[in-house]
C-alpha cells in the first residue's frame, strides 16, 4: 500500500491593519527608557479594541475557508494561543460557532506555551495521518499583552494564522518532525497574572535557543530522513534579530541564507501564531514546489516540522494570507490609543459606559447561530431573506409562517444604506460608527462598524463583515461577540473610476 | 363599521408645567403643576374624573411600574389609573386612552397625565435604556441622535442633496424653533440662535450638532377630556374636539426588509394618511393650520414634513428654506418651540404638543398666537427611524 500523503491543504492569515509605529512608542517612553530609542524602527501590528485571539483566528480561518456556505468538510479545529479570552469556555468552540461549523467537529484548545501553534499543527497532522480526521483546521492566534515600557511591547505584534491539514490537494507534504520538551523557563505567566515575567535575554539566547533548537532540528531531520542541506527554508520566530537566527541556522547544520524573515520590521512577533505566520508568508513569497521547509518554534522545549512544497501551492494564489494582510495596513502613531485599547490606562469612559453588560446565556444559546454565526432566514416559499430569522416572515407581501430556512450572511456582499458617526454613545474608539447595512441578495442589519476612519464613510459604500468583540462585561469577565461591518472606501472610489 | 373619533370627544382642560432643568421639582410636583392647571381650566372637581391614563417612559417613579405614582401624587379618588408607555410617543398614548374611554361611553370625564423627570438620571441626553436580553447582543449600542442622524445620510443619497445644503436646511429648522421658543415662558430653551451658530456647534452624531438636538427636560402635561355635549353643558365655548387619532407601529419592515430606503418614516406616512381620512382632511398643505411635530432632531422634523404630506417628496429642504414652516409661514410648525426648545420630557411630550394646539385654537397662546387657526396636528414619534411608533393626532374647533 502506497504511503498516504498527509500535509497542509490550505492557509489563511490575518494581521490587524493597524501598525503602531515603534518610533511613537519609543519616543513616548524615552523619558524613562532612553535605551529603547535604538528599537524605534519599523512598525508592529496592533489589534483594534474589539479584536482578540479568537476574533483574529476567525478572520484567518475565513481567509482559508473562503466564502462558501458549506463548511461541513471541516471535522476538527485546533486552536493554539496563550491569550485565549476564556480560561474555561472552549475558545475553539466560539470559533467553530462563528465559522458555522457543524457541531460534530472536534474542537481543541492548545495552550500554555509559545509552541501551542506548532503543537496544534502536530496534533492535526497526527490525526490526519491516522485517519481519525480528514480535514483539520489549525488556528494559532495571539493578542499579546505586555506592560508599558518593555522591550516586548516593541517586539511583539498581534495576528493569526490558519492552516488546513488533510490528505487531498496537499500544498505542503509533511515529511516528519520532532518535539523536545524542556522546562526551560525563559518567561512565565502565573495563572492569576496579566503579564509575562521575563528572565535575562542573554541566557535565553545562549542556553535556550542556541542549545535546545539544534537538538529539535536534528531530531526532525532524522525523522524525515533528511540532511541539513536538503532544507530550503528555515523558519523560526525569535526576537534576537536575523544575525542571531542565521547563526542559529548554522548551528543546526542548515545553510544560514535560508533563515526566513521574522517579520520584525512590519509585524512584530505574534506569539503562538508566529511560526505559522512566517510559514504562510514564506509559502506566499519564496517557496517553490519541491522546496523543503523546516518550521521550528521555541518554548518549553522546541517543536520542529518539515514540509515539502508541492505544485498545488499555486492554487493558493488568491488568498490574502499573511503577505496580503501585511499589505493591508494603516499607520498608527497614537501610543495612548494602543495603551487604552490594551487596558493599560484607566480612563474616564463616562456614564454611558456604566451600563451593565451582563449577557443572558440562555438567550445567547437559544440564538446561537444568529449571534455567533450571523445566520438569518430565507423564506422557502417567497425567497425573501431576513435577519433575524422569525416564525412569521417580514415580507410585506406575504407574511408566510414557519417557512424559513437558515441563511448565512457573513460572507455575502453588502453596502451601507444609512450611517452616523455618534459622539454621544460610548465607544472604545469614538466616534461610534454604525448604520444600516443592506445585502445584495436581500436582507439588512443595523450594525456596528469597525476599522473605520472618521470622514471615510458614505451611503452606498461596500462593507465586509467581521466577527468582533461586541461588549466586554468587566464585572463578570465575559465577552460578547457579534459581527460588524468594515466600510471599504476603495469600493466607492472604484465605482466612481468605473463611471 | 368603525366611524372614527372625529368630534366625539372634546378637550375641556389642559395644563403644562414649565419645562426645563427642574432641579427644584420631583416628578410628583411636576404632575401636580400640570394637573392643577388643567383642573382649573376645566373647572371640575377630582370626583368628576372617572378614569386616568398616566404616561412615563424612562425612569420608574415613586412606586414603580403601575398607576399608583399618579394616583398618589394627585390624591385621585381611587379611580382607575392605567400606566402607558410607547417610547417617546407615550404622552399621545395617554391621551388616546382617555379619549377612547370617553368615546366608548365608559367614562364621562377622563384624565391624561404625562411626566418625565430626566434630570435626575445624571445624563446629558437620554439615559442608556434596557432593551431586554437579545437585542443588546447584536444591535449597535448607539444613541438617539446616532439613530436619527442616519436619516440624513439616506435622504442625501436618495434626493441627491449636497451635505452642506442639508446641513443648512436642518439648521434653519432649529433656528425657527429657537425663535418660537424664545416667546414661550414655559419653554426650556428661550434663546434665539443663528444658522451659523447651529452649523458650527459641536458634533453630536454626524451630521447633527448640538443645536440639531432637542432639549433634555423635565416636565409634565395634562389633559381632561369629555364628550362635546358634556363640555357644552359645563358652559364651555369654543369647544376643541379631537378630529383624528392614529398610531402606526413598525412591524420590522424598515429594519429587516429592503423595500425601505432609510430616508423617511414608514409609520408616519401610514398614520398621517389614516388621520387625514379620519379627520376629513383632503389637502393637508392647505387645510392644516399649524403643527407640533416630533422634532427630536432637526433632520426628523425635515423629513416629517414630507411624511405628513405637507411638503412634496424631496421638497422639504426648499419649503424649510422658504420659511414655509416659520411662525409667519403657511403652516407654522413648533410654534411653542417644539421638542427642540420647549423641551422633551418623554412621557409628557405628546400632551405638551396637544396643549399648544389647544391654546392656539382657543386664542390663548399669548405672544405666539397665530391668526385664527382651525386645525392643529400633532405628530409624536417614539423609537428610531428603522423601528418606531408614530402617533398623528388632529384637533380643531368643533365643526371645523
Amino acid at each position: 500500500m502506497a504511503e498516504q500523503t498527509v500535509g497542509l491543504t490550505g492557509f489563511g492569515g490575518y494581521i490587524p491593519r493597524l501598525r503602531l509605529q515603534r518610533k511613537a512608542i519609543a519616543q513616548a517612553n524615552a523619558w524613562v527608557a532612553p535605551n529603547f530609542m535604538g528599537k524605534a524602527k519599523g512598525e508592529r501590528s496592533m489589534a483594534n479594541w474589539d479584536e482578540d485571539s479568537v476574533t483574529m483566528a476567525v478572520e484567518a480561518a475565513r481567509d482559508l475557508l473562503g466564502p462558501d456556505d458549506d463548511r461541513s468538510h471541516v471535522d476538527a479545529v485546533y486552536f493554539g494561543s496563550t491569550t485565549m479570552p476564556f480560561a474555561d469556555r472552549l475558545n475553539s468552540g466560539i470559533i467553530s460557532a462563528a465559522l458555522t461549523l457543524e457541531d460534530r467537529v472536534r474542537a481543541i484548545d492548545v495552550s500554555s506555551t509559545q509552541r501551542a501553534g506548532t503543537s496544534a499543527l502536530m496534533q492535526a497532522l497526527a490525526a490526519a495521518k491516522s485517519g481519525e480526521t480528514k480535514n483539520g483546521l489549525v488556528l494559532a492566534s495571539d493578542h499579546r499583552k505586555t506592560k508599558a515600557v518593555t522591550a516586548q511591547e516593541l517586539d511583539f505584534g498581534d495576528g493569526a494564522a490558519a492552516l488546513s491539514v488533510g490528505t487531498d490537494n496537499v500544498i505542503a507534504k509533511y515529511l516528519g518532525g520532532a518535539s523536545l520538551t524542556v522546562d526551560f523557563v525563559d518567561h512565565f505567566r502565573g495563572d492569576t497574572e496579566e503579564f509575562d515575567y521575563n528572565w535575562e535575554e542573554r541566557w535565553i539566547r545562549d542556553e535556550g535557543f542556541s542549545k535546545i533548537v539544534p537538538r529539535a532540528v536534528k531530531s526532525a531531520l532524522d525523522d524525515a530522513g533528511l540532511k541539513g542541506e536538503d532544507i530550503a527554508h528555515f523558519i523560526i520566530p525569535s526576537t534576537f534579530g536575523m544575525k542571531f537566527i542565521t547563526g542559529l541556522a548554522k548551528k543546526c547544520g542548515l545553510n544560514p541564507e535560508i533563515a526566513r524573515d521574522t517579520l520584525a520590521a512590519n509585524c512584530g512577533e505574534t506569539g503562538t501564531a508566529h511560526a505559522l505566520v512566517m510559514l504562510i508568508n514564506t509559502l506566499q513569497t519564496e517557496a517553490k514546489p519541491g522546496d523543503k521547509v523546516l518550521v521550528a518554534q521555541f518554548g518549553g522545549g522546541c517543536d520542529a516540522l518539515i514540509f515539502e512544497v508541492t505544485d498545488k501551492l499555486s492554487t493558493m494564489s488568491g488568498k490574502r494570507g499573511i503577505a496580503g494582510s501585511l499589505a493591508e495596513r494603516v499607520e498608527e502613531t497614537n501610543y495612548m490609543k494602543f495603551l487604552t485599547f490594551n487596558g493599560l490606562v484607566e480612563w474616564e469612559r463616562g456614564m454611558r459606559a456604566e451600563q451593565d453588560k451582563k449577557t443572558a446565556l440562555t438567550t445567547l444559546y437559544r440564538n446561537e447561530d444568529m449571534i455567533m454565526g450571523l445566520v438569518g432566514g430565507r423564506c422557502t416559499e417567497t425567497g425573501v431573506i431576513q435577519f433575524p430569522r422569525s416564525r412569521i416572515s417580514v415580507n410585506p407581501n406575504k407574511h408566510t409562517v414557519d417557512t424559513q430556512e437558515p441563511y448565512k450572511f457573513a460572507e455575502k456582499k453588502a453596502k451601507i444604506l444609512s450611517w452616523s458617526a455618534d459622539y454621544l454613545s460610548f465607544s472604545m474608539n469614538p466616534p461610534n460608527h454604525y448604520g444600516m447595512v443592506v445585502f445584495d441578495e436581500g436582507g439588512r442589519i443595523m450594525m456596528d462598524f469597525t476599522d473605520v476612519e472618521v470622514g471615510n464613510v458614505e451611503s452606498g459604500m461596500e462593507v465586509r463583515l467581521v466577527f468582533r468583540v461586541k461588549e466586554v462585561d468587566e464585572k463578570r469577565g465575559f465577552k460578547r461577540y457579534f459581527w460588524k461591518a468594515v466600510p471599504m472606501p476603495a469600493s466607492v472610489a472604484g465605482a466612481q473610476a468605473a463611471e | 363599521m368603525a366611524t372614527g373619533i372625529k368630534d366625539k370627544v372634546a378637550i375641556v382642560g389642559m395644563g403644562c408645567s414649565k419645562f426645563g432643568e427642574r432641579w427644584d421639582s420631583g416628578p410628583e410636583e411636576l404632575m401636580v403643576e400640570a394637573y392643577l392647571e388643567a383642573m382649573q381650566d376645566a373647572g371640575i372637581e377630582p370626583t368628576q374624573i372617572d378614569a386616568a391614563w398616566f404616561s412615563t417612559h424612562i425612569d420608574d417613579i415613586g412606586t414603580g411600574k403601575g398607576g399608583t405614582p399618579l394616583s398618589l401624587a394627585l390624591r385621585l379618588p381611587n379611580i382607575a389609573v392605567t400606566r402607558v408607555e410607547n417610547f417617546c410617543a407615550s404622552g399621545s398614548e395617554a391621551l388616546r386612552g382617555a379619549v377612547y374611554a370617553v368615546a366608548s361611553g365608559a367614562c364621562d370625564i377622563a384624565l391624561a397625565v404625562g411626566v418625565e423627570k430626566l434630570k435626575d438620571t445624571g445624563y446629558g441626553g437620554l439615559p442608556v435604556g434596557n432593551m431586554g436580553t437579545l437585542n443588546p447582543q447584536w444591535s449597535p449600542s448607539g444613541s438617539a441622535p446616532g439613530n436619527f442622524a442616519q436619516l440624513a445620510s439616506a435622504y442625501r443619497a436618495k434626493h441627491g442633496v449636497a451635505k452642506e445644503d442639508l446641513k443648512r436646511a436642518i439648521a434653519h429648522v432649529s433656528v425657527k424653533s429657537h425663535a418660537n421658543g424664545a416667546k414661550n415662558p414655559k419653554a426650556h430653551l428661550r434663546n434665539e440662535v443663528s444658522e451659523e451658530q447651529v452649523m458650527n456647534a459641536p458634533m453630536i452624531a454626524e451630521p447633527l450638532g448640538l443645536f440639531d438636538c432637542c432639549g433634555v427636560s423635565d416636565g409634565a402635561a395634562a389633559a381632561i377630556v369629555t364628550t362635546p355635549e358634556i363640555a357644552k353643558a359645563m358652559g364651555k365655548k369654543d369647544v376643541v374636539t379631537v378630529k383624528a387619532m392614529q398610531l402606526s407601529v413598525s412591524n420590522g419592515l424598515e429594519s429587516q426588509h429592503n423595500s425601505w430606503d432609510g430616508s423617511y418614516f414608514h409609520t408616519a406616512r401610514i398614520a398621517a394618511k389614516k388621520a387625514y381620512k379620519e379627520g376629513g382632511i383632503d389637502n393637508p398643505r392647505e387645510q392644516v393650520s399649524m403643527m407640533e411635530v416630533h422634532d427630536c432632531f432637526s433632520i426628523t422634523e425635515l423629513v416629517t414634513m414630507e411624511d405628513l404630506f405637507i411638503s412634496p417628496e424631496g421638497g422639504a429642504v426648499k419649503d424649510v428654506m422658504d420659511g414655509f414652516y416659520d411662525s409667519d409661514g403657511k403652516v407654522p410648525c413648533q410654534i411653542d418651540g417644539g421638542l427642540k426648545c420647549f423641551g422633551h420630557p418623554i412621557g409628557a411630550s405628546g400632551l405638551r404638543m396637544a396643549y399648544e394646539m389647544y391654546l392656539q385654537l382657543q386664542g390663548r397662546a399669548g405672544e405666539r398666537q397665530l391668526p385664527n387657526p382651525k386645525i392643529g396636528l400633532t405628530h409624536n414619534l417614539g423609537g428610531a427611524p428603522s423601528q418606531n411608533v408614530c402617533s398623528v393626532t388632529i384637533i380643531g374647533a368643533e365643526g371645523a
